[in-house]
């Protein structure tokens, strides 16, 4: 299945890019996910207990399924206003 | 009225939420200040949205406003990418027929705009370097 990660801020500038496509076997959970972009950036392992994810706008635990299509955020601790 | 924009912000425009009867309105304007908390010198603030997200929580702080404080109408207007020193970051307004209900919401829309909106802060220093700044101790 096709997943579209955006990670934001911190994590954006770690991984390098505003937007990342991965493909994942069928039944892939928000980990799976996570754990590809880890082995592609090993920095990323220090940044997982601080990181919530939402999946297409909703915050989700990284153990939630996915489905193809699905839009994954990485949202650091946040800081508007 | 829930907007996240990339332009100076005209505190004006919040006032059209406005209605007639509404006895109170008061106003919060974030604005970036030239030094971090550390008292280091900012040249300015980048500011990043997850817009979806970030307006479904403006519309979702609103709606909580009014459950705790009663009929009161809110807008939101929080400006992202590039702020100078100066420039209005955020604005917040808040009216109600009497002025309780419209200082309270407002505090409670900035504060909790500030605790969870998917907005993130990046400090821009004068000597170049640059730094994420997030809203509560991580």
């Amino acid at each position: 299945m096709r997943i579209r990660v955006l990670p934001f801020a911190r994590l954006h500038d770690l991984l390098q890019e505003s937007e990342v496509d991965l493909n994942l076997p069928d039944g892939a959970r928000a980990d799976d996910a996570w754990a590809a972009l880890e082995r592609e950036t090993p920095a990323l392992a220090g940044e997982r207990r601080s990181t919530r994810i939402a999946i297409n706008g909703h915050v989700e635990p990284f153990d939630a399924a996915l489905t193809d299509g699905d839009e994954i955020a990485l949202l650091p601790p946040v800081g508007g206003g | 009225m829930y907007r996240i924009v990339r332009a100076p912000i005209d505190p004006q425009e919040l006032q059209s939420v406005v209605r007639k009867g509404d006895g109170g309105v008061v106003s919060f304007l974030g604005v970036v200040r030239g030094d971090s908390n550390e008292g280091r010198p900012v040249a300015g603030l980048t500011y990043e949205s997850y817009d979806r997200m970030a307006l479904d929580e403006f519309a979702s702080i609103g709606a909580e406003a009014r459950d705790r404080y009663g009929d009161v109408r809110v807008a939101i207007v929080h400006r992202v990418g590039e702020v100078p020193v100066g420039d209005i970051s955020v604005a917040v307004l808040a009216a109600a027929a009497h002025r309780g209900a419209a200082f309270d919401a407002c505090r409670y829309v900035i504060d909790e705009l500030k605790r969870r909106a998917t907005i993130w802060k990046k400090e821009r220093y004068e000597d170049g370097d640059v730094k994420w700044k997030a809203t509560e101790p991580e």
